[in-house]
């Protein structure tokens, strides 16, 4: 049994008549980079804000480290915050903000200045003590709020959206930063974005958040290749989602029958305990596009369509293909044996769509709510 | 116009700083050279002034003759400051962080004496503060003071009278640098184990209450320890329970640069103030202002008037530069920008 480092049990938080968290549970578990993922609005910040101890819940209660810290204010929890536009304190060298925390607690001066020159070593930036906030660039404030929290050695580093003023090139190369950093101080990260490449590239595991709960919960592959939900499909990469009627079993897989009449196979295993009206999700990579007369390997699930929209990226070429019953999925392909204008395949092309059973998944179709309650469950 | 403008971009700044710069010119500059000119003269309105270079018996005259008045002025003028500071900040404060969707009408509420004439309100002091009044008339019924006893016609009532008056000068440039604080400095710091501020708090108020009350005590013969004492009682507990760590350490540095100004506009002005002494003080309470006026308008000598003002001048300098140098103003602007 690991031993686990936050815990929420029941947690709510309601302002006014919003409900921002809605019955939270959690197990955070030492060393984790744990990520909550979701779009502006579904909680996860308020989430954050409740372990930090800048919000109260309303109801649930909270523990670091088996400790109920629930009530307590955040400079009496062994938590650090690397807040959203760094909140570096603008008059004060970069010296004094990282020192802040253990002047508080009343460190020696001594200790105080070999601690701080070792956490700006491991954030690499020796030699920039005597600097304003305003002196340095974004990326450096990073680096220093990053600093500033993680010289108070708290049980848990709390980020909320750290790399999100950062440029595109700059945030990628923070993104293996923390985790470096991470992996060498050892502590457990909560980790809070809306961005999830952010969260895939890394977090241990993720919760995807929606409307004051968890979707699904688990690691990034397990999310990527079997979401749970619609909106777990369609918030992680992209999904092509057909509503699809069970049709039993054939040779150890769930069989389902697609609007257009064709019968594709599924893991059994997904659909275990799902009632109602399904879809059938593939990723668009997984898909394989022949030509409508060649053999595809056995037990392959097949579609035919017509290409619609070719586009290339550079690395792959999106094709847009056009189902019997009108439907479109959209296909990924690598640029590897195809690599020029004319070896592609073109609009109007009639092809054969194909991908193994194993990577379907199965997602219920009534509207979240009712599904959540299983899914939020699961997660545990 | 436009195309004028826009060939010759260079007059723009010119064009607007213009009107600012002419007005400052006629009623500014050509005033203060002709008295600056007046300082050196000398006779009467009825002989005619002259101007010699030679007759520096002015500023002597006033430097020797109404020192007194000089430093009035500046004990004056400067513990106003400290009690509007002290009266504005938790008020500012209070407003910009705890004012909700009220703000902007407490912000009013503190601009709203401004609704009636500076006089008049001054006036209305007496009414408050005579010796049968509203505030001293009750408390000498019930015994706890003497019969004798009197706050109008004292330093009490001019420093008082200073403070009501100046307190929204103080207020709204402290109101400005608070509300400008980013609040998720506070929770940073307190994220960074900036709790409530104890002991220090308490001993940090305890010392400004009782040390201020002590300097007033002594400057005007009042039995300073026994008052020491209280204030010291009084600002200890408000230190103890009201000061955090995280105001001490990141709300009041990002704040003092409104300080800074919220001061400079009070005791400027304060400084040169006549009214207060004039409606709520006695002859042992004159300041420089009360000397000045009456030198210009009451017995027309306006040489030694001149002298005075320039003489006050150059002292609001020197208190003002040596303030600057202490608080640091450099560093203030450069905290400004985040």
């Amino acid at each position: 049994m690991p031993d686990i480092d936050v815990r929420l049990v029941d947690v709510t938080k309601t302002f006014g008549d919003v409900v921002a968290v809605d019955h939270i549970n959690l197990e955070v578990e030492h060393g984790e980079f744990f990520s909550l993922l979701g779009p502006s609005g579904c909680g996860k910040t308020t989430t954050l804000r409740m372990i930090g101890g800048f919000e109260e819940p309303t109801s649930g209660l909270i523990e670091l480290q088996g400790e109920d810290v629930t009530w307590l204010p955040p400079y009496r929890r062994n938590v650090n915050t690397v807040f959203q536009n760094y909140a570096l304190f603008p008059h004060l060298t970069i010296f004094e903000n990282v020192a802040f925390g253990l002047r508080r607690r009343g460190a020696r001066g001594d200790e105080i200045k070999s601690r701080v020159s070792e956490m700006l070593r491991l954030v690499e930036l020796p030699g920039y003590e005597e600097r304003k906030p305003t002196q340095i660039s974004g990326g450096q404030a990073q680096r220093v709020a990053l600093a500033r929290a993680l010289i108070n050695r708290p049980a848990v580093l709390l980020l909320d959206e750290p790399l999100g003023a950062l440029d595109l090139k700059l945030r990628k190369q923070m993104q293996l930063e923390l985790k470096r950093i991470q992996e060498e101080v050892g502590i457990t990260f909560v980790y809070v974005t809306h961005d999830q490449e952010e969260a895939m590239t890394m977090s241990n595991r993720i919760a995807v958040m929606n409307r004051g709960r968890y979707e699904q919960l688990g690691d990034p592959e397990s999310l990527y290749e079997r979401p749970a939900t619609r909106f777990v499909a369609g918030f992680l990469g992209v999904s092509n989602l057909l509503p699809a009627r069970p049709e039993g079993t054939a040779d150890g897989y769930a069989v389902f029958r697609l609007e257009d009449g064709t019968a594709v196979r599924a893991p059994r295993s997904l659909v275990e305990g799902l009632t109602g009206r399904l879809s059938l999700g593939v990723r668009p990579e997984k898909i394989r596009l022949l030509e409508l007369t060649a053999e595809s390997p056995a037990h392959a699930n097949r579609l035919q369509g017509v290409i619609r929209d070719a586009s290339y990226l550079g690395v792959s070429t999106q094709y847009v293909v056009g189902l019997r019953d009108g439907k479109r999925v959209t296909v990924y392909e690598q640029n590897v044996e195809r690599a020029t204008r004319a070896e592609m395949w073109a609009p109007g092309e009639e092809v054969q769509l194909t991908w193994s059973p194993e990577h379907s998944f199965i997602v219920p179709d009534e509207p979240a709510g009712s599904s959540r309650e299983a899914t939020a469950d699961q997660g545990l | 116009m436009g195309t004028l403008l826009k060939r010759h971009r260079w007059i723009a700044p010119y064009a607007l700083l213009a009107p600012g710069i002419l007005w400052l010119l006629a009623f500014y500059v050509y005033p203060a050279f002709q008295m600056f000119i007046a300082s050196f003269w000398s006779g009467s309105l009825e002989k005619g002034f002259t101007f010699s270079l030679a007759n520096y018996t002015n500023y002597t005259e006033t430097i020797n003759q109404f020192a007194p008045q000089y430093l009035r002025s500046i004990v004056y003028a400067g513990a106003a400051t400290v009690l509007t500071f002290l009266i504005a900040y938790p008020l500012a404060y209070t407003i910009a962080f705890k004012g909700g969707r009220y703000k902007n009408l407490l912000l009013f509420l503190v601009v709203a004496p401004f609704f009636t004439s500076f006089l008049l309100r001054t006036i209305s002091w007496k009414i408050i503060l005579g010796d049968t009044g509203i505030l001293l008339g009750p408390i000498k019924e019930l015994g706890v003071l003497p019969e004798d006893f009197r706050l109008l016609a004292t330093p009490v009532a001019v420093i008082s009278g200073i403070t009501y008056n100046f307190l929204p000068f103080m207020t709204l440039p402290i109101y400005v640098a608070v509300e400008k604080v980013d609040i998720r400095l506070v929770e940073a710091a307190r994220d960074l184990y900036a709790g409530p501020w104890r002991p220090g708090g308490g001993i940090a108020g305890a010392v400004v209450a009782g040390g201020l009350a002590a300097v007033l005590g002594i400057v005007f013969a009042w039995p300073w320890p026994i008052l020491a004492a209280g204030a010291a009682l009084i600002g200890g507990a408000v230190g103890w329970f009201l000061v955090s760590e995280s105001f001490i350490r990141v709300t009041f540095p990002l704040s003092l640069p409104g300080v800074f100004a919220g001061s400079l506009l009070t005791f400027i002005p304060a400084i040169g103030d006549y009214v207060n002494a004039e409606f709520l003080g006695n002859p042992d309470t004159r300041m420089i202002g009360n000397v000045i006026q009456n030198k210009f308008l009451t017995q027309n000598d306006y040489p030694v008037a001149s002298a005075l003002s320039f003489t006050l001048m150059a002292a609001i300098l020197i208190v003002v530069a040596v303030y600057a140098r202490i608080l640091g103003t450099e560093e203030l602007t450069t905290t400004g920008r985040v």
